[in-house]
């Protein structure tokens, strides 16, 4: 039995039969019905199936789509039609095949132009990949159509232009969508549309008696846009040949229900990342319903999330190049959520949490969907042995701290792009991307000018003189600069989600919101290893200052040893601290936009290279151009006593200043987790239980294996933390001769260390 | 305060005992192993002075990753009984606070470790390099005997061992050495398992720095199917191998 005779659903079958709570019947509230209805799994693995027949093929036809978008960067786009929820016409993988039908344009792979965020980035997108813009959208969106892009860039004050140019302040999404917002959508799922139309439109009533102030048209406006963007949806659905106003009935219909309330987002937003939010315990009451009912056997549950996952692999969205180089392997952070524990104590990992897992083995490893396990030490320990299992075969998976998300967020967050909780559907945040605070300490020191051009880009200021820094006048003067670099920052923050709101409103992802929803204001900042390392170098060595002709401090050399970010020792971490602390206080003294509640991140995806390419030299001895540590990592190869003293120093920082999440990289090798396979889950499952029971927020775990491996000997430039631990000692691999990496790759391979 | 040479400490996981471990590297040893991975911890005098309070201190900082995660620490080297009082202290001390303790040697100097220096180990990691005793002197400079009377004396205080023996083609690949070593531990009940642990040149760099000539430079890592053979080999005597 495969996944159901979906046809022969009896149209009066009660879509709510069998589920139990009543709060969630009443109020449009997800969270309840999870709770009131979830089976929590606390066994192993063992129940989980390999592939069907269908799955490879539908796999195997679109994977092998996938060297030639590789060849060119893109596989196909649509050069005439702006993307809208219905723009296009139903596109298929192989329609007979399908469990889970639904493609962004008419095609799998095609990628669709959306240029309500800017024309700008769309005419660069398609240029780069030798397409031209038809001639149409240019005219509509150059003379009768503004786009996000135009207004940001209208409302952008020149010192805005001036830190956005000197790449103080990088990757600002002001000329494309925003993203980072997930819809609820497992409530087209659980309510159907007809229902949720019905919510907004009482949502909209209780603004009717309130005073037409600025705010309130807005929100009048916003509501009537997504109650249009429902109304679309159902069209869309039906041009697939479902009628998706009343609520599911079945497991099949629950996936594809939801599965249509995503598909909607990414058809109509090219937001920076399209999270999926927390889906997989929702959908497990369903397929428990359908097994519980012969409606379904494993095989047939574990092909339905397959084939919903084939579907998540798949998004595109049409990027420039330098959108590349900031975030390389043209990413879509659908990120998924999963596991977790409830308030009440029960765990929310399922059967269906497993099978979400289980797509790496059944589809092979990959990027996406993002999947991201909400870690505590009190998950079922067969969970998390399976986890780092996973882990190890396939270093895809991510995780993230639930002891430190759920007490104040509650058992209902999700992740939205890597390490921004939310709860779904109550909360949104305004992305912000981040800041150089490795330039700003620059900047301090040469009184405002940038160390690269000599460009006055912050206010003027006496630079700092003498040939030795001294910790005290460093600090002063950094304190000044981030006082300006706070303030500039949340302004061109203001200005972008303002006209994103008037220009480019994800009306079908709000649609899923509760209103009024909840808004944080992301900030973000890259270089905080460099910064902090800089002023412990400043501070517990002798640093000299070379200037050139002009002045301006160039180069240093470092006297002495310092205490290095990433050792566990206080005296480096606490300046890491610190610097998190003061930058977080003066970004909250800012008003922001809609009164959005400041947050702060330590993350940097895989922009890291790239602020290091735009930073000239700093006081802790890393060269101009060198790339910065990603996220809240150790600089490479400061960190001597291991990943554990690593990981204790980045749990140092306190997430109540950085909100929007701590991201910290780990590279292990399998010989470095012990010796057998058993070993090795149950080792790196204690690191994990190690770590988050430390107030670590989150690690990113690449277990590499030997295709990794061989990678990072073809291109070393990829893996410059690649670290094999033997017993006794450490090494950087792309630090070994070719030989010894040959050396390495065999023996981890043909046997351990 | 009890002093010892301390070249340095890390932390490792999965591969210096059980779990996540603080791993002290003692400095000076007795034994010039030619396939030594870490030729920087032969003498005492490239070491530091640390005391046994500095470094509890640096173990309390990890004291509560160890209990969650899983581990404990690991005095390792160099040969840690060449300073038996500072090792027996630090195991003492770290087994006072509820600590799994691991003691990694060659055994060589096992009649300088006390009663209640192995009371306070929980486990030892203990390197039988090879069979014969003239194999056994071409490869580490030292006698075979003292190891395997060490040995026989863990049996017989019922004490937890891990043995560890290296592979290298060509120097400890032949039969009657793995047979030897076989044979030997299947009668020691307190063996709770074999790592053969496969030979490789990691360590070069290492010598390259210190201006030493590596004396393995010119051999191979043993091949999968050599590694299959050796743990037949242990297993063909019940030994249970990984």
């Amino acid at each position: 039995m495969t996944a159901i005779e979906f046809d022969t659903v009896r149209s009066d079958l009660p879509a709510w039969r069998g589920f139990h709570g009543s709060a969630w019947r009443e109020r449009i509230d997800v969270r309840d019905f999870v709770q009131a209805n979830h089976t929590p799994y606390e066994g192993d693995a063992a129940f989980l199936t390999g592939p069907t027949e269908r799955t490879r093929q539908v796999w195997g036809r679109v994977s092998a789509l996938f060297p030639e978008e590789r060849r060119r960067g893109v596989y196909d786009v649509d050069t005439a039609t702006p993307a809208s929820i219905t723009a296009h016409v139903p596109g298929y993988i192989c329609s007979d095949r399908e469990l889970i039908v639904g493609l962004q344009t008419d095609a799998p792979l095609k990628r669709a132009i959306m240029p309500n965020g800017g024309l700008r980035m769309v005419e660069a997108g398609l240029a780069a990949y030798g397409y031209e813009l038809d001639p149409s959208v240019r005219e509509v969106f150059t003379r009768y159509r503004k786009t996000h892009n135009d207004g940001v860039f209208d409302a952008y004050t020149p010192e805005i232009l001036r830190a956005r140019r000197s790449h103080i302040i990088t990757g600002l999404p002001d000329a494309y969508g925003r993203g980072r917002i997930i819809g609820d959508y497992r409530r087209v799922a659980l309510y159907g549309v007809d229902r949720l139309v019905e919510a907004k439109r009482a949502e909209r009533r209780r603004l009717d008696t309130v005073p037409s102030s600025a705010e309130v048209i807005r929100d009048r406006e916003e509501l009537a846009e997504q109650i249009r963007a429902l109304g679309e949806l159902k069209e869309m659905a039906a041009a697939y040949g479902y009628d998706v106003s009343g609520p599911a009935r079945t497991g099949r219909e629950a996936v594809q229900w939801l599965y249509f309330g995503y598909l909607a987002a990414v058809k109509e937003q090219n937001g920076a990342a399209m999270s999926l939010g927390r889906t997989s315990t929702f959908l497990d009451i369903y397929l428990l319903r359908d097994l519980a009912e012969g409606r379904l056997d494993e095989r047939g549950a574990q092909e339905l999330i397959d084939d919903f996952v084939i579907k998540l692999r798949i998004v595109r969205f049409l990027r420039t190049p330098e959108y590349d180089e900031l975030f390389s392997g043209d990413p879509t952070w659908v990120t998924e959520a999963l596991g977790g524990m409830g308030a009440d104590g029960r765990t929310l990992v399922t059967r269906t949490t497993y099978r979400y897992l289980q797509t790496l083995y059944n589809l092979g490893p990959a990027p996406e969907p993002n999947l991201t396990v909400l870690w505590s030490p009190r998950l079922p320990e067969p969970f998390k042995r399976f986890c780092a299992q996973v882990s190890i075969d396939t270093s895809s998976v991510q995780y993230e701290n639930d002891d430190l998300i759920r007490p104040r967020l509650g058992d209902d967050a999700a992740i939205a792009c890597c390490v921004s909780a939310m709860e779904v559907g109550r909360k949104m945040q305004f992305f912000g991307a981040r800041v150089n605070l490795a330039k700003a300490l620059l900047y301090a020191i040469n009184g405002g000018r940038d160390e690269l051009t000599g460009e006055q880009v912050a206010p003027a200021f006496p630079p700092l003189t003498g040939d030795v820094l001294d910790y005290g006048q460093v600090r002063a003067a950094y304190d000044r600069v981030l006082d300006w670099l706070a303030a500039t920052y949340v302004d061109a923050l203001n200005v972008i989600h303002y006209m994103h709101d008037k220009y480019a409103y994800e009306r079908i992802e709000m649609a899923l919101h509760d209103h009024p929803v909840a808004r944080t204001l992301a900030c973000g900042i890259a270089g905080l290893s460099v910064a902090a390392d800089s002023l412990s170098a400043i501070r517990h060595a002798t640093v000299r200052v070379i200037r050139d002709a002009t002045g301006l401090a160039v180069d240093y050399t470092v006297d002495g040893d310092y205490p290095a970010y990433g050792n566990n020792d206080e005296r480096a971490d606490r300046i890491a601290v610190e610097l998190v602390e003061s930058f977080m206080a003066k970004i909250r003294r800012r008003p922001t936009y809609r009164g959005a509640e400041h947050t702060l991140s330590v993350l940097t995806i895989t922009s890291n290279v790239v602020y290091g390419k735009h930073t000239g030299t700093t006081p802790d001895g890393r060269r101009a151009g060198e790339p910065f540590a990603p996220g809240a990592n150790p600089m490479n190869g400061r960190d001597r006593h291991g990943m554990v003293a690593a990981a204790l120093s980045v749990a140092r920082l306190p997430y109540d200043q950085a909100r929007d999440g701590i991201s910290l990289t780990e590279t292990i090798t399998p010989a470095g987790l012990g010796r057998t396979a058993g070993e090795r889950a149950a080792n790196l499952a204690g690191v994990l239980d190690g770590y988050t029971d430390a107030g670590g927020f989150h690690m990113n775990v690449n277990v590499i294996d030997r295709a990794t491996l061989l990678d990072a000997m073809a291109h070393p430039e990829r893996y410059p933390q690649l670290t094999i631990r033997v017993s006794g000692y450490a090494v950087n691999f792309v630090r070994l001769t070719p030989e010894q990496q040959r050396d390495v790759v065999n023996r981890t391979f043909h046997g351990s260390l | 305060m009890t002093t010892g040479a301390v070249h340095s400490w890390d932390l490792s996981t999965g591969v210096d005992g059980p779990g996540t471990r603080f791993v002290v590297f003692t400095g000076g040893c007795p034994l010039r192993c030619l396939y030594c991975q870490n030729p920087e911890t032969w003498r005492m005098r490239d070491s530091s002075r640390v005391s046994v309070d500095e470094l509890m201190t640096e173990i309390g900082r990890y004291r509560r990753f160890i209990e969650v995660a899983g581990g404990g620490v690991t005095v390792s080297g160099g040969e840690p009984l060449l300073q038996p009082a500072f090792t027996g202290e630090l195991l003492h001390r770290c087994h006072e606070l509820g600590l799994h303790t691991a003691l990694d040697t060659s055994g060589n100097l096992g009649d300088r470790a006390s009663d209640a220096l192995l009371a306070d180990t929980d486990l030892v990691l203990l390197d039988i390099k090879a069979w014969d005793p003239r194999t056994y002197r071409r490869l580490t400079g030292g006698a075979l005997a003292p190891t395997l009377r060490f040995a026989r004396r863990l049996a017989s205080l019922g004490r937890p061992v891990w043995v560890r023996f290296v592979l290298v083609p060509g120097l400890t690949d032949a039969d009657g050495e793995v047979d030897g070593i076989a044979g030997f531990v299947a009668a020691l009940p307190n063996v709770e398992r074999v790592d053969v642990l496969p030979f490789h040149r990691l360590g070069a760099a290492k010598y390259d720095r210190l201006g030493i000539p590596f004396p393995l430079a010119d051999t191979s890592p043993p091949d999968a199917e050599l590694l299959r053979h050796v743990h037949e080999r242990f297993r063909a005597h019940g030994v249970s191998s990984r």
